[in-house]
């Protein structure tokens, strides 16, 4: 007989030690799936201008869960499974598509847009024989149903009943935020899948983690683009789980010699561009934020670095495996020197991002690096061990608070 | 008379000798070199069939000048971190697509394996380079090449060019 796992007991009441096996463990996995991504939370799932007229579905993942979200007759958005009612054989095999319904290709059964049951082929059977039982009913057969919520053009979904309206799930502070970037209709620019290997949670805390970036990434540093000495803060919602920082430029920062005095790699003087137009930056938002780097709990990311625009929806593959799926955008609107300067700023992310680059890399360092490791803690202690907004981004406060949200979600 | 002139049979050895000593480039960790085979004035961009097929535009690497491709080159070697990698290029027969106004269309195949530090190799991309090449100086060169490959999902990061 085998000996069970032990359980896994939280290790003491501060938001400042997280344990390893959280980033590890199959079963602390499978429960991730069912009690967050399948739970009272809203999913980002795809821009509502990818399903922009009536019959256009886009197929994503809600968690593992494969989703088809499409455009209704009634133009309104539906959300469900994308699992056949009869054998479970994906209803959609495209990424996108425009469909007047969807048949499954395995035995024929169709759904409409709203993901309901319509047709069974056979039904009656053939030639009086076969069939379905007479008391079968095509209502009471179909794909689980998500609900469906949008924001400024994106659009999020949930199965839980339980999930509060989206506004409310954001709260004010994060909701303004995403309003500030997302205020006219958008054009996509670009989508690119970067598979990551590491935990899921690795790469929302990397994201929300407003102490690393100007010492992980030495290009932003060494440009200025951000340094912890320029001004700015963190916002994180009161729930704990979204977030919002924001870079502010600041001319008294450029005399700051704390870097050099610390010795850190990030400071390298003497390095210039060669063709400096990469970081030709306009303030397109009016409001000098340079940067804001926004999380919404537990999968999305939104994007603003100068004047590179992108969404990154966080999808987990297993306890030390996950993808990013980036879109890069601009808005319909861009003149052609605006768009010329989002693709070449776009440069700075995604997987061969001069920033970005890293943060595909830094989860998998800390994936190998606590191998042996499930039972010790890392520390989270920039800033305290709340998990409050503050006004600088010398902090780990929306990592504090992204493991509030958690351990609520899990009951630990 | 500039390379660019010649018969498509005579144009294919000089395109496969640029692309050889390109890739050779790469693998043999001469980075510096690179930008090289590019004319000032060029077009680099690393996108995927998927989104060249939709016509969007964005890359993951996107050089509007040479300037920019040593600007890469510069941050591999002084600020960005990755894991010590090489790639081997197996670079496939040009198709020569057409001449005029005096530059080349060719497309040309590609399959890029990536050795990691610790010996896992593994198939990385596979592609077609989309290019257009002028006549400089006597040799060929790009001015624009465009990387179209064959999947949109890339394991961990791209760093060095492809």
């Amino acid at each position: 007989m085998t000996t069970p796992p032990a359980p896994r007991a939280w290790p003491g009441g501060t938001l400042a030690r997280v344990p390893y096996w959280v980033y590890q463990d199959e079963a602390t996995y499978r429960a991730e799936l069912r009690r967050i991504f399948e739970g009272p939370v809203w999913n980002y799932v795809c821009l509502e201008s990818d399903v922009a007229r009536s019959g256009d579905y886009r197929t994503t993942f809600v968690g593992e869960m494969p989703v088809i979200v499409v455009r209704g007759e009634d133009g309104a958005l539906h959300a469900f499974e994308n699992r056949c009612a009869h054998r479970g054989a994906l209803i959609a095999l495209d990424d996108a598509g425009t469909a007047k319904r969807f048949q499954c290709v395995y035995h024929a059964w169709t759904y409409d847009l709203e993901g309901n049951l319509v047709g069974v082929a056979f039904e009656k059977g053939s030639h009086g024989r076969g069939g379905m039982p007479a008391g079968f009913c095509k209502a009471e057969h179909g794909p689980r149903k998500l609900r469906t919520a949008t924001l400024c053009g994106l659009v999020f979904a949930g199965l839980s009943p339980e999930a509060p309206p989206l506004e409310q799930y954001l709260g004010e502070e994060v909701r303004r935020r995403v309003a500030r970037v997302l205020g006219k209709p958008v054009q996509v620019l670009g989508r690119f899948v970067q598979a990551l290997p590491n935990n899921w949670k690795l790469y929302v805390e990397n994201v929300k983690d407003t102490y690393h970036a100007s010492l992980l990434h030495a290009f932003f540093t060494t440009f200025r683009v951000t340094r912890l000495t320029q001004g700015g803060g963190v916002v994180v919602s009161p729930d704990g789980g979204h977030h919002a920082s924001a870079t502010l430029d600041r001319a008294e920062d450029s005399e700051s010699a704390a870097y050099r005095e610390q010795g850190l790699r990030s400071d390298q003087d003497g390095y210039r561009l060669a063709d400096p137009s990469l970081l030709d930056a306009v303030d397109e938002f009016g409001d000098g934020v340079k940067l804001q780097i926004l999380t919404v709990f537990p999968n999305f990311v939104l994007q603003q670095i100068y004047n590179c625009l992108a969404v990154r929806q966080i999808l987990p593959r297993g306890p030390g495996a996950m993808e990013l799926c980036w879109t890069y955008f601009g808005f319909a609107d861009d003149t052609p020197a605006m768009r010329r300067r989002r693709l070449r700023q776009a440069n700075l992310v995604g997987p061969a991002g001069y920033v970005s680059m890293e943060d595909g890399c830094v989860g998998g360092f800390v994936q190998r690096g606590v191998a042996a490791a499930a039972d010790e803690l890392s520390v989270v202690n920039m800033g305290g061990e709340g998990a409050e907004s503050q006004d600088t981004r010398a902090t780990e406060a929306s990592v504090r608070g992204f493991w509030k949200a958690y351990r609520r979600y899990m009951g630990c | 008379m500039a390379a660019t002139d010649l018969p498509a049979a005579d144009l294919l050895p000089l395109v496969s000798a640029l692309n050889a000593d390109y890739a050779r480039a790469i693998d043999d960790d001469r980075l510096e070199a690179w930008p090289g085979f590019f004319v000032e004035q060029c077009v680099y961009k690393i996108t995927s069939a998927d989104n060249h097929r939709k016509g969007l535009e964005a890359g993951l690497v996107y050089a509007d000048s040479q300037g920019m491709l040593r600007d890469r080159v510069a941050a591999l070697r002084e600020a960005n971190v990755y894991e010590r990698q090489t790639y081997r290029h197996l670079v496939g027969l040009p198709a020569i697509l057409g001449e005029g106004d005096g530059a080349v269309r060719a497309e040309t195949p590609f399959l890029v394996v990536r050795i990691m530090r610790d010996g896992t190799m593994a198939l990385f991309a596979t592609g077609r380079y989309l290019d257009t090449l002028v006549d400089q100086a006597g040799a060929l060169r790009f001015r624009e090449r465009i990387v179209v490959c064959d999947s949109s999902r890339f394991d961990t990061l791209l760093a060095i060019p492809l």
